[in-house]
C-alpha cells in the first residue's frame, strides 16, 4: 500500500515536473508546478514527515505559486512572441543534456539505501514540530538569517528598480 | 454497527467518510444561504422568502403555515433550480479551467473538515477523547495550509473566464487573501504559545485548544486558570484573528472580489446554473470551517460556558438523568454545543454583512497591511514577554 502510493506519487511528482518544463503556456506551466508541489507534499506525508508536507503547502502551494499566476495573468505572456531563439545550438543541447545525465548516473551510483538500519528507524528532522524548529533555531540558524536578508535585498532591489522617484518626496 | 464499519477495508472507511462530510457540508451550505436570505429581509424590514411550500406539509395546521413562513422550502426550490437550468458554457472563456475553478473551490472547503474537530466524548477512564475525522498533531497548520489553496478557485475563475469584471475580481482576490492570511496565522500564535509548555513535544492540535480551555490540559504553570476561554485571554488575537477570518472568507466588508456595486459579479459573472451554486456553496464551507476553527481556539470549543467545561455539564446532567452519561449522549450534546457556537458566529458574519458598508479597495489593503499586521507582531511581542514572564 505504502509503496503503491509512494510509485504513484513519484510519478505524478515527475510528470508534473516535466509539465512546468514543457508546457508554452505560462499559466499552465504556474498550474503545473502547483501539482507538483502538491505532490512532494504527498510524497512527504507517504515519509510521515506531515509538518514539511503541510508548510510546504502554507508556503509555495498556497502564497508563492499564488503570487507567480498573480503575475503571469498580470502580464498575459501567452500571447507575446517568445525570445529565447528556438534553435538552440546543438553543442549547448548535448553539454546540457550529459551534466544531466551525469548528474542522476553520479547520485544513483553514489547514494546507496536503505544508510543504515539506525539512520533510517530514527525519525526525521521535519517529523514533528520540536525537533524541526530546534534544528532551524539552531543549526541553520545562520543559512536562515542570510537567506532572510537575500530575499530583503532582492525586494529592496525591485523597488527601487521598478519604481520612478522623481524628487526627494517620492521616497519618503 | 461499530463493528461491521471496522471490519470494511480502510479504502471504503475512507469514501465513507468522506460522503458523510459531503453530506453535512452541502445541506448546511445550502441552509446557510437560506438563512442568509431571511436574516436580510429580518435586518431590512422585509418578510423575506415565504411562498414555497411541500403541498403535504401545507396541511399539517400551525407547523405547516409557520414553516412556510420561515421560508424552510426555498432551500429545496433553490437547489433544484440550480441543478437543472441550462448550465450554459460561454464561447469565449477557457474551457478546461472555466469548468475545473468551481471544483477547485469546493476541495480545500471539503478537505479541511476532515482536520477539525466538531465534539469530543467521555471514555471509561473520563477523559475527553476529541471527535474528528483525521486527529493530526498539527492540526491548525493542517487547515491553513489547505484552505490557503482556496484561492486558486477564485483566480482561475476570474482568469478562465477570460473578461474584464471575473479578471479584476481574481486579481483583488489573490492580493487580498495573501496580505490577510499573515495576520491571519500571526494573531494564532499567542494561543500556541501558551498551551504548549517549556519541555513538552510541542502541538499545533485544534482538540488540544479546547482541552486547555476546558482546564483539562495544563500547558505552562501559568495553567489554564480553571478552563478560561481564550476570547477572554486574548482578546486582541480573537479580534484581529475574525478580521482577518472575514477577509480570508472573502465576506461582506471584505468582498472585494465580488463586489456586485462595481464587478458586476466579480469572479463568478460569467457562471451560471450548478457551477455557481458551488461557488456559492464553497464560500459558506469556508465560513462554516472558518467559525468552527475560531469557535475552537477562541469560544472554547464544545465546552457550554467559560470556566463551566464540557464534563462538569455532564456531571451535573447525570444527577438529573445516568442516561446522560453514555458516550452518545455526550457526543451529541458536545456536537450541539459546537454546532450552537458555529452557526451564532456565522450569523454574526450575515450580520455584519447587512450591517456595514463595503470598504474601498485600497482601504483593504491599508487595514491589512499598515493596521492589522503590526497590530499582529505586537500582540505577539507582547504574548511572548507575558508567558516569559509567567513562566518560573
Amino acid at each position: 500500500m505504502g509503496e503503491l502510493t509512494f510509485n504513484l506519487l513519484a510519478w505524478f511528482t515527475l510528470l508534473s515536473a516535466a509539465g512546468v518544463v514543457i508546457n508554452r503556456n505560462a499559466v499552465n506551466a504556474a498550474l503545473c508546478l502547483l501539482l507538483c508541489l502538491t505532490g512532494v507534499a504527498g510524497l512527504f506525508v507517504v515519509l510521515e514527515a506531515y509538518l514539511l508536507a503541510f508548510v510546504l503547502l502554507l508556503v509555495y502551494a498556497g502564497a508563492v505559486v499564488a503570487l507567480f499566476l498573480f503575475i503571469v495573468m498580470l502580464l498575459d505572456t501567452s500571447g507575446a512572441p517568445r525570445s529565447l531563439p528556438r534553435r538552440l545550438p546543438l553543442i549547448a543541447r548535448v553539454l546540457a543534456g550529459g551534466l544531466v545525465a551525469s548528474g542522476v548516473l553520479s547520485f544513483s551510483a553514489r547514494v546507496k539505501l536503505p544508510v543504515s538500519e539506525a539512520v533510517a528507524a530514527a525519525p526525521g528532522v521535519g517529523a514533528a514540530l520540536k525537533p524541526y524548529a530546534y534544528q532551524l533555531f539552531t543549526t541553520y540558524l545562520l543559512p536562515v538569517q542570510i537567506l532572510g536578508f537575500l530575499l530583503l535585498a532582492a525586494m529592496l532591489g525591485v523597488i527601487v528598480l521598478s519604481k520612478k522617484f522623481e524628487g526627494l518626496e517620492d521616497i519618503k | 454497527m461499530v463493528d461491521l464499519y471496522l471490519s470494511l477495508p480502510p479504502l471504503v472507511q475512507g469514501l465513507l467518510k468522506g460522503l458523510a462530510v459531503i453530506m453535512v457540508i452541502f445541506p448546511i451550505g445550502g441552509a446557510c444561504s437560506m438563512a442568509e436570505r431571511k436574516v436580510s429581509a429580518w435586518i431590512q424590514g422585509r418578510p423575506g422568502p415565504n411562498r414555497a411550500v411541500v403541498p403535504w406539509v401545507a396541511w399539517i395546521p400551525v407547523l405547516g403555515p409557520f414553516l412556510q413562513r420561515l421560508g424552510v422550502f426555498h432551500v429545496m426550490a433553490d437547489g433544484g433550480k440550480m441543478l437543472f437550468k441550462e448550465d450554459a458554457l460561454p464561447g469565449h472563456v477557457r474551457k478546461f479551467y472555466f469548468v475545473l475553478a468551481p471544483l477547485v473551490a469546493m476541495m480545500p472547503a471539503l478537505t479541511t473538515v476532515t482536520t477539525v474537530p466538531v465534539g469530543a466524548y467521555l471514555d471509561a477512564a473520563g477523559r475527553t477523547v476529541p471527535l474528528v475525522l483525521a486527529n493530526v498533531d498539527i492540526g491548525i497548520l493542517a487547515v491553513f495550509a489547505v484552505s490557503s489553496l482556496g484561492v486558486y478557485a477564485l483566480i482561475l475563475a476570474g482568469w478562465a473566464s477570460n473578461s474584464k469584471y471575473p479578471f479584476l475580481g481574481g486579481i483583488r482576490a489573490s492580493a487580498q487573501l495573501i496580505a490577510y492570511e499573515l495576520s491571519l496565522t500571526l494573531s494564532v500564535v499567542p494561543v500556541f504559545l501558551w498551551i504548549n509548555a517549556p519541555g513538552t513535544p510541542g502541538t499545533l492540535s485544534l482538540s488540544r485548544a479546547v482541552e486547555f480551555q476546558s482546564g483539562a490540559w495544563q500547558g505552562f504553570s501559568a495553567a489554564s486558570w480553571g478552563g478560561v476561554w481564550f476570547l477572554f485571554l486574548m482578546p486582541l488575537s480573537a479580534l484581529v484573528f475574525l478580521i482577518a477570518l472575514f477577509a480570508e472568507t472573502n465576506r461582506h466588508p471584505f468582498d472585494m472580489a465580488e463586489g456586485e456595486s462595481d464587478l458586476v459579479g466579480g469572479f463568478h459573472t460569467e457562471y451560471g446554473a450548478f457551477k455557481w451554486g458551488l461557488f456559492f456553496v464553497a464560500e459558506y464551507a469556508h465560513m462554516l470551517i472558518g467559525s468552527a476553527v475560531f469557535t475552537l481556539l477562541f469560544l472554547g470549543g464544545w465546552n457550554p460556558l467559560p470556566w463551566v467545561p464540557l464534563a462538569t455539564l455532564v456531571d451535573w446532567l447525570t444527577a438529573l438523568t445516568p442516561l446522560a452519561a453514555h458516550p452518545i449522549a455526550v457526543g451529541l450534546l458536545s456536537i450541539g454545543i459546537f454546532l450552537g457556537k458555529v452557526l451564532a458566529l456565522i450569523f454574526f458574519f450575515m450580520w455584519v454583512r447587512w450591517t456595514v458598508p463595503r470598504f474601498r479597495y485600497d482601504q483593504v489593503m491599508e487595514l491589512g497591511w499598515k493596521k492589522l499586521l503590526p497590530l499582529s507582531i505586537v500582540n505577539l511581542l507582547f504574548y511572548l514577554g507575558a508567558i516569559a514572564a509567567l513562566t518560573p
